[in-house]
């Protein structure tokens, strides 16, 4: 299943980035294998001249297979175009970009009112031509495992803005794709709640393991996640800095570590550099 | 309803939601009753020539006298408006998602769909006669000519009124445009294809009567609209009024099966109104 829909991904993209890529079957891997490989990326919208706007500029950033890699920056920075560019829903005007097939996560849930979260989460199982029951069957083994248990028939309206997240996330999950990415998953929620749903997100990548770029405003939710945080400038998006996390998980907010280097990314955004 | 959460969580949730609108139905009843009390008393009291307005109780004893005769009349209005309709609805929906898929149609034919509404029936009428017969198809047509224009109108904007996010999410889902279609856009239109539906069936009953009046029929029984017409000729003012009396109530029993239907057909959107699950 995870094959097949992995070698019919974006077969055009490929072509577009393929100096990078190899022209294996299947995982559309960039050189040196990473997952996420992006050299000197811009986009700007609109006819050049006074009425573009500049989205992104020279964008260079690399994830390993596994790794979560989170983007954070002020609003309007590019975010949302970053991963569109990452997944190919849009083409870079500058640079090269070679990526596994990747998943997108909108920023709201965008799950279809007239189907129950199992039939929700299993989308992308029916889009692969997999029988109604058989998709059902796959989602229904991972909800037990993913909290969500005895919600299986709720309709989206009927659950809670983190249930809904999760069964969104369970949607992307179960596309097969190796590459996940995820547009401010959780910035609609409240606090507490957001507060489960980074620890639930972190236990779920612990035991289904995928490459992840996060794109968040939250520094303390890229620091509490990520293998390596992106931090990008006002618009025209530029990286102004990369830290590498490494610190053991399950992480907490309160860690002296993870406050440091909050602070540093937090200080890095204010500023424009890393001190 | 909100106000007994409890029961409605015990399953009772319909029962509840058939007890309040069972209750709500007294309302049209005792507004209707209301209304035909005044015309009652304004018909026997302001001197009024009954050729021109008879009473409630004439145009009952009407209706009552001629009971077969307009019964049999309704039955063959009653199958023009069903079929009409449905003809209305087919077209109404393959137009739309037609004018839909291809942008390109959407611009060849909306300006015609807005034109045929301004056509007037009995200019057409007797064409539509010479091509089909004196059968029945002539009058669907017409129906089907009043009726398809609000389904075209409102199907075509509910499926352009998908979330813009959708169509990229089904892409990474590696959707094609039939499947965006068929997961997304199709089922995400049905209630506003319904309420166009609701409202093709409202001018639905009044399509009948412009048909059965604008094609010539060779038939025994023409239809309600004929005998309204020739009825309000012939000084028979209350058996015209006993014959609309039945077509309103037609209009009325119609509308109310398409909302029954349409609680079964979205239930997503019923629900979502208030009712708790």
């Amino acid at each position: 299943m995870a094959t097949e829909l992995q070698s019919r991904a974006q077969p055009s993209r490929r072509d577009a980035a393929s100096d990078a890529t190899p022209a294996a079957e299947g995982h559309a891997r960039a050189a040196n294998d990473d997952a996420v490989a992006l050299e000197g990326v811009g986009r700007t919208y609109g006819e050049r001249g006074a009425r573009s706007v500049q989205a992104l500029a020279d964008v260079s950033m690399r994830a390993a297979p596994g790794e979560l890699l989170a983007v954070v920056g002020p609003s309007g920075c590019g975010k949302t175009t970053l991963l569109e560019l990452i997944c190919g829903l849009q083409a870079p005007d500058a640079g090269s970009i070679a990526c596994a097939p990747a998943v997108l996560m909108p920023q709201r849930d965008l799950l279809l009112p007239w189907l129950s979260a199992v039939d929700n989460a299993a989308l992308a199982l029916r889009i692969a031509h997999v029988s109604r029951a058989h998709a059902r069957a796959q989602a229904d083994a991972l909800f037990a495992e993913l909290g969500l248990d005895g919600f299986q028939h709720a309709r989206p309206h009927a659950l809670s803005g983190g249930m809904r997240q999760r069964v969104a996330f369970l949607r992307t999950l179960l596309s097969g794709k190796p590459l996940l990415c995820l547009d401010e998953p959780f910035g609609a929620l409240d606090t507490i709640t957001r507060g489960e749903m980074q620890e639930w997100l972190g236990g779920t990548l612990a035991r289904e393991p995928r490459t992840v770029v996060l794109v968040t405003h939250d520094v303390e939710e890229a620091v509490l996640l990520a293998d390596r945080v992106v931090v990008l400038s006002q618009r025209p998006g530029r990286v102004i800095a990369q830290l590498e996390i490494e610190l053991p998980r399950p992480r907490h907010r309160t860690d002296a570590d993870v406050v440091a280097l909050r602070e540093r990314a937090l200080d890095a955004l204010a500023t424009g550099e890393l001190r | 309803m909100s106000a007994r959460p409890t029961r409605a969580r015990d399953g009772w949730g319909g029962g509840w939601g058939g007890w309040a609108s069972g209750r709500s139905a007294w309302a049209p009843l005792l507004l209707s009753a209301a209304l035909l009390g005044a015309w009652e008393l304004y018909a026997d009291f302001a001197g009024v020539q009954e050729d021109l307005l008879p009473a409630p109780h004439a145009v009952a004893a009407a209706l009552w006298n001629n009971g077969a005769l307009v019964w049999r009349n309704f039955a063959v209005t009653a199958e023009q408006v069903v079929l009409g309709l449905a003809l209305a609805l087919a077209s109404g929906f393959a137009l739309a998602i037609a004018i839909h898929l291809f942008p390109l149609l959407r611009r060849a034919v909306y300006p015609l769909a807005v034109g045929s509404q301004a056509v007037p029936i009995p200019v057409i009428g007797v064409l539509l006669v010479f091509w089909w017969g004196f059968g029945i198809f002539p009058k669907l047509v017409v129906i089907a000519l009043i009726c398809f224009f609000p389904v075209v109108v409102s199907t075509v904007d509910g499926l352009a009124a998908v979330d813009p996010e959708q169509p990229k999410l089904l892409r990474t889902l590696d959707a094609s445009r039939w499947q965006a279609f068929r997961f997304a856009e199709l089922p995400a239109a049905l209630p506003a294809a319904l309420s166009g539906a609701r409202i093709a069936l409202a001018v639905g009953v009044i399509g009948a009567f412009i048909a059965e009046t604008s094609t010539p029929t060779s038939e025994a029984y023409s239809g309600l609209g004929r005998e309204i017409i020739t009825d309000a000729g012939g000084f028979q003012t209350a058996r015209a009024y006993a014959a609309t009396a039945v077509l309103f109530a037609f209009a009325i029993a119609c509308f109310y099966a398409l909302a029954l239907a349409e609680r079964k057909l979205v239930p997503w959107k019923t629900r979502a109104r208030g009712e708790t699950t």
